[in-house]
C-alpha cells in the first residue's frame, strides 16, 4: 500500500510547488505584463482582434462584459449543434457514426458549452472525429477560457480602487486560451504521446486476438483531446470509459500528468488572484479553506476503498487490492480514490474508476464535493463560487461584531447580498427539484411514452436504474448534483441517453452555469464603482485563520442544511443497510 | 448584443481555426516522432502477428492465464464498467458465480488466496493488467494444462511483474505480454 500512498501525495504536492509559479505568470498575463509567450502569441492574438474588429484598448464594464460573454456563448452553442446533428456527412467519420438525435445533441451541445461534459453519449460509437475535434473540443478550450476571464473581470474589480472599466473581456478570454491552456496542452499532450495514447486519424483495427477471438479497436486524435480535458476542468472523454480506458490513460504516470493538469489551474487561479489584486495572504487562506475540505473528503474516501465491499469479504475471497470493481490495475484503488474526490471537488469530472461501483461513504464525499463546488472549483468558476460564499461569510461575520460589513474596502449591501444569496440557494433548488421529479417518476412507475424508454423497449420510469433501492436513488441525485455543479461524472449506470434525462439535466446545465457566472461578476462589478475606504482598527480582517474557520463553517452550514436529507436517503442510508 | 455578435461571430471562426485546426495537426506531427507514430502501442508474437499492448484481451482458455471478467467482453469498439453498486444482489449472485468458476478451473487452490480484482470487472473492461496474486494462483492450472514444470512457470510470473513506478502505484502483470511469454516457453 505504501507505493500507492506515496504516489497520491507526489500528485498533490507537486501541484502545489507548480501552481505557485504559474499563478504568478496568469496574473501577469491578465495584468498585460510582458511574459515571456509574447514572442509568439502576441503576434497571433494581434491578428485575432484586427479579423474580428476587436479594439483591445476599450475597456467593458461588469454589464457590457457579460454581454460579449453570453453572445459568443450562444454562437458557440449553434455550431456544436450544427455539428453533432450532421456528423454522420461531415468530414473525418471514418467509422461511420450516425448523427445525435437532437435531444441527445442539446445535451452534448450545452454541456460542453458549460464546461461540464456530463456525456449521455459513448465516444467510441456516438460521435466522429470532425465533431470531437471541431465542436467538443473546441467547446474545451473556450468554455475553460470563458470561466478564466470572467473571473479575471471579478479579479480586476477586486483592486483596490474605484472604477467602472474592468479591463476587455475579449482580451481575457483570448489569452486565457492562447497563453494559459494551450501550451500547457501541448506539453501534456506530448507526454501521452510517448506513454502510449494514440493521436491518429485511422478507425477501427480489427485483429485477432492470441485466443483467436476477432477484436476491434477504437482509435482517435486521443492525445490532444485528453489534455485540453484535464486543463480546462472539463472532464469529457474521448472514449466511453473516460480516463479508466487504456489509450485515454495508459500508465500510472500519465494518471499523475492528468491529476496534476486538472488541479493545477484551480490552484493557480487562487495564488494569480493573490498575485494580481496584491493580497497574497488572502490567497493563501482561501487556499487552505480549500484544502482543509478536500482532505476532509478525500481521506475516508481513500479509507473505504482501501477496506473494500464487506459483502466480497463474506464470500471468503481476498481483497489484496481493495475494492476493485470498476477500477484498473495499474491505478490501484488509492489513487482512483484519490482522483474520484479531486475530479469532483474541481468541476472535471473526467473518471479513472466507474462511480458507481464505489463503497457509499465514498459515494457521499463525491456528491458533497459537487454541492459544495468550491473546494477549489472549476478553473475560474471555482474562484467565482468561493467568492459567493466569501461575501456570505463577510456579512455574517460583520453582523456578528457589529460593524457594516466590508469586502476588500468596500462596504456590501442589501443588492450584493440578495445577489450572493440568490446564487448561493440556487444550486440546491436545482439539485433537489430535479431529483424530487426524477424520484417522484420512478417511484410511481409512471409511463414515459416518448420520455424514456430502456434497452427492452419499455417506458417505465422505474427502468432508468441500473442498481435498486437507495442506491438507485443515488443515481438520480448524482446525475441532478453533477449537472448543477457542472461537473460530468456520473453514476454512469443511469440510462440518461433518452429525452426525459438530456432535456431535464440540459436546462440545468445552463442556469447552473451562467447564473453563478454572471452573479459574481455583478457582485464584483458593483463593488468596484464603490467608494474605497482603507481598512481601519474596526474592519473585519479577512486574511486571517478565524476568517478562513468562518467562510469553512458558512460552507458546511448550508451544505448540510440543504443536502443532509437527500443524502440520508442515498448512501447513508445504503451505508446502514451494509454495516 | 448586436454590437457584439459580429466580432463574437469572426473571433469565433477563427478559435475554431486555431485551436481545432492547427492545434491537432501540430499534435499529430509530433506523434509521427512517437513509438507506432501514435497509433497505440503494439508488441508482436513470435509469428509476427501485432497485438495492442496496451488494450487488454480476452483469456478465458484453460491453458493462457485469464484476464480480469469485463463489462464489455474486451470488444475494444466501446469501453466500460458494469456500473454495479457495491449492495446490488445481482451483482453479488455475479461475482459468487465468478468465484465458483474460478475454484471449479483452478482445483486445489483456497478460495481465500484468490483476489478480487480476478472476479471483478474493471472500469474500462479492457484493462489489460492482473495483480501479481492474480497471476501467482492460476499457476498450478496452467502448468498442468501445458505440462511445464511449475517453478518455471512461477518464475515466468515472477519476471513478468512490472513494479512500482520510482516507489509510486501498485504492482501488476500485463496478462498479454506473460501469455505470449507463455507460449514461447519450451
Amino acid at each position: 500500500m505504501y507505493p500507492q500512498i506515496f504516489g497520491v501525495v507526489v500528485m498533490f504536492v507537486a501541484t502545489l510547488l507548480l501552481a505557485v509559479p504559474l499563478g504568478r505568470y496568469i496574473a501577469k498575463v491578465y495584468g498585460g505584463q510582458r511574459v515571456w509567450t509574447d514572442f509568439i502569441f502576441k503576434p497571433i492574438e494581434k491578428l485575432f482582434f484586427k479579423v474580428s474588429r476587436i479594439d483591445p484598448a476599450i475597456e467593458m464594464g461588469w454589464k457590457q462584459s457579460l454581454v460579449a460573454l453570453l453572445t459568443i456563448n450562444l454562437i458557440w452553442f449553434l455550431w456544436a449543434m450544427f455539428c453533432l446533428m450532421n456528423q454522420s456527412w461531415l468530414p473525418l467519420n471514418p467509422d461511420h457514426n450516425a448523427n445525435m438525435t437532437p435531444d441527445l445533441a442539446w445535451n452534448t451541445a450545452i454541456s460542453f458549452l458549460v464546461n461540464c461534459n456530463l456525456q449521455d453519449y459513448s465516444g467510441e460509437t456516438g460521435v466522429s472525429y470532425f465533431s470531437q475535434v471541431y465542436a467538443l473540443m473546441f467547446l474545451q478550450f473556450v468554455s475553460a477560457g470563458t470561466g478564466m476571464a470572467a473571473a479575471a473581470v471579478v479579479f480586476n474589480a477586486l483592486k483596490d480602487r474605484t472604477t467602472e472599466n474592468l479591463g476587455n473581456f475579449y482580451i481575457y478570454f483570448l489569452k486565457s486560451c492562447t497563453r494559459i491552456l494551450l501550451p500547457l496542452c501541448m506539453l501534456i499532450a506530448t507526454i501521452h504521446l510517448f506513454e502510449g495514447t494514440p493521436m491518429t486519424f485511422k478507425g477501427i483495427d480489427t485483429l485477432t486476438s492470441v485466443q483467436g477471438d476477432t477484436m476491434h479497436v477504437s482509435r482517435g486524435p486521443v492525445a490532444a483531446f485528453v489534455a485540453i480535458k484535464h486543463v480546462g476542468t472539463n472532464g469529457g472523454g474521448f472514449f466511453g470509459a473516460n480516463s479508466a480506458h487504456p489509450f485515454e490513460n495508459p500508465t500510472y504516470l500519465s494518471n499523475i500528468v492528468q491529476m496534476i493538469a486538472q488541479l493545477l489551474i484551480p490552484f493557480a487561479m487562487m495564488f494569480a488572484f493573490g498575485f494580481y489584486c496584491n493580497k497574497k495572504r488572502l490567497a493563501w487562506v482561501f487556499w487552505c479553506v480549500m484544502t482543509t475540505g478536500f482532505l476532509i473528503l478525500v481521506v475516508p474516501t481513500i479509507i473505504a476503498e482501501v477496506q473494500g465491499n464487506p459483502y466480497i469479504a463474506h464470500m471468503g475471497i481476498s481483497q489484496p487490492g481493495g475494492n476493485m470493481e470498476g477500477k484498473e490495475i495499474r491505478f490501484g484503488a488509492i489513487a482512483s480514490a484519490f482522483w474520484s474526490i479531486a475530479t469532483t471537488v474541481i468541476s472535471t469530472g473526467s473518471v479513472n474508476a466507474m462511480h458507481d461501483s464505489f463503497m457509499p461513504v465514498s459515494g457521499m464525499n463525491m456528491l458533497l464535493g459537487m454541492m459544495i463546488n468550491s473546494f477549489y472549483g472549476g478553473v475560474g468558476v471555482g474562484f467565482l463560487n468561493f467568492f459567493i460564499y466569501v461575501i456570505l461569510a463577510v456579512f455574517i461575520g460583520g453582523l456578528m461584531v457589529g460593524r457594516t460589513p466590508e469586502f476588500g474596502g468596500k462596504k456590501i449591501e442589501a443588492r450584493e447580498m440578495k445577489i450572493a444569496m440568490i446564487i448561493a440557494l440556487f444550486h440546491p433548488f436545482l439539485i433537489l427539484a430535479g431529483t424530487a421529479v426524477a424520484s417522484y417518476l420512478a417511484a410511481h412507475d409512471t409511463n414515459m411514452g416518448w420520455w424514456f424508454a430502456d434497452a427492452a423497449g419499455k417506458h417505465n420510469a422505474s427502468g432508468w436504474f441500473n442498481n435498486p433501492s437507495h442506491h438507485g436513488f443515488s443515481e438520480m441525485l448524482y446525475q441532478y448534483t453533477s449537472s448543477s455543479a457542472n461537473n460530468g461524472s456520473g453514476f454512469e449506470g443511469l440510462a440518461d441517453n433518452n429525452p426525459f434525462w438530456n432535456i431535464s439535466t440540459g436546462i440545468v446545465l445552463l442556469f447552473s452555469r451562467f447564473l453563478p457566472i454572471i452573479g459574481p461578476v455583478a457582485i464584483a462589478g458593483l463593488l468596484a464603482g464603490k467608494k474605497f475606504i482603507p481598512a481601519s482598527s474596526g474592519t473585519l480582517k479577512t486574511d486571517t485563520g478565524t476568517f478562513g474557520m468562518l467562510v469553512f463553517a458558512v460552507k458546511v452550514i448550508i451544505a448540510a442544511l440543504a443536502f443532509f436529507p437527500a443524502l440520508a436517503l442515498g448512501p447513508i442510508a445504503e451505508w446502514m443497510k451494509m454495516h | 448584443m448586436k454590437r457584439e455578435l459580429i466580432p463574437s461571430l469572426i473571433l469565433t471562426i477563427v478559435c475554431i481555426l486555431f485551436f481545432s485546426g492547427i492545434y491537432p495537426v501540430v499534435m499529430w506531427c509530433i506523434a509521427q516522432a512517437a513509438p507506432n507514430k501514435g497509433e497505440g502501442f503494439t508488441i508482436k508474437d513470435s509469428n509476427g502477428k501485432y497485438y495492442y499492448e496496451n488494450i487488454g484481451q480476452k483469456f478465458t482458455d484453460d491453458k493462457y492465464f485469464w484476464s480480469r471478467p469485463s463489462a464489455v467482453g474486451y470488444n475494444a469498439a466501446g469501453s466500460g464498467g458494469s456500473n454495479k453498486g457495491p449492495d446490488n444482489p445481482d451483482y453479488l449472485v455475479q461475482v459468487q458465480a465468478a468465484i465458483d468458476t474460478f475454484m471449479a478451473h483452478n482445483p486445489g487452490i483456497s478460495k481465500a488466496d484468490i483476489p478480487s480484482d480476478m472476479v471483478t470487472a474493471s472500469g474500462s473492461g479492457l484493462d489489460p493488467h492482473i495483480s501479481a496474486q492474480g497471476a501467482e494462483i492460476q499457476v498450478a492450472r496452467i502448468s498442468k494444462v501445458r505440462g511445464l514444470d511449475k517453478s518455471k512457470v512461477a518464475a515466468l510470473v515472477k519476471e513478468h511483474i512490472d513494479g512500482p513506478m520510482y516507489g509510486m502505484g501498485p504492482e501488476r502483470i500485463n496478462v498479454l505480454k506473460l501469455n505470449i511469454a507463455l507460449d514461447n516457453l519450451k
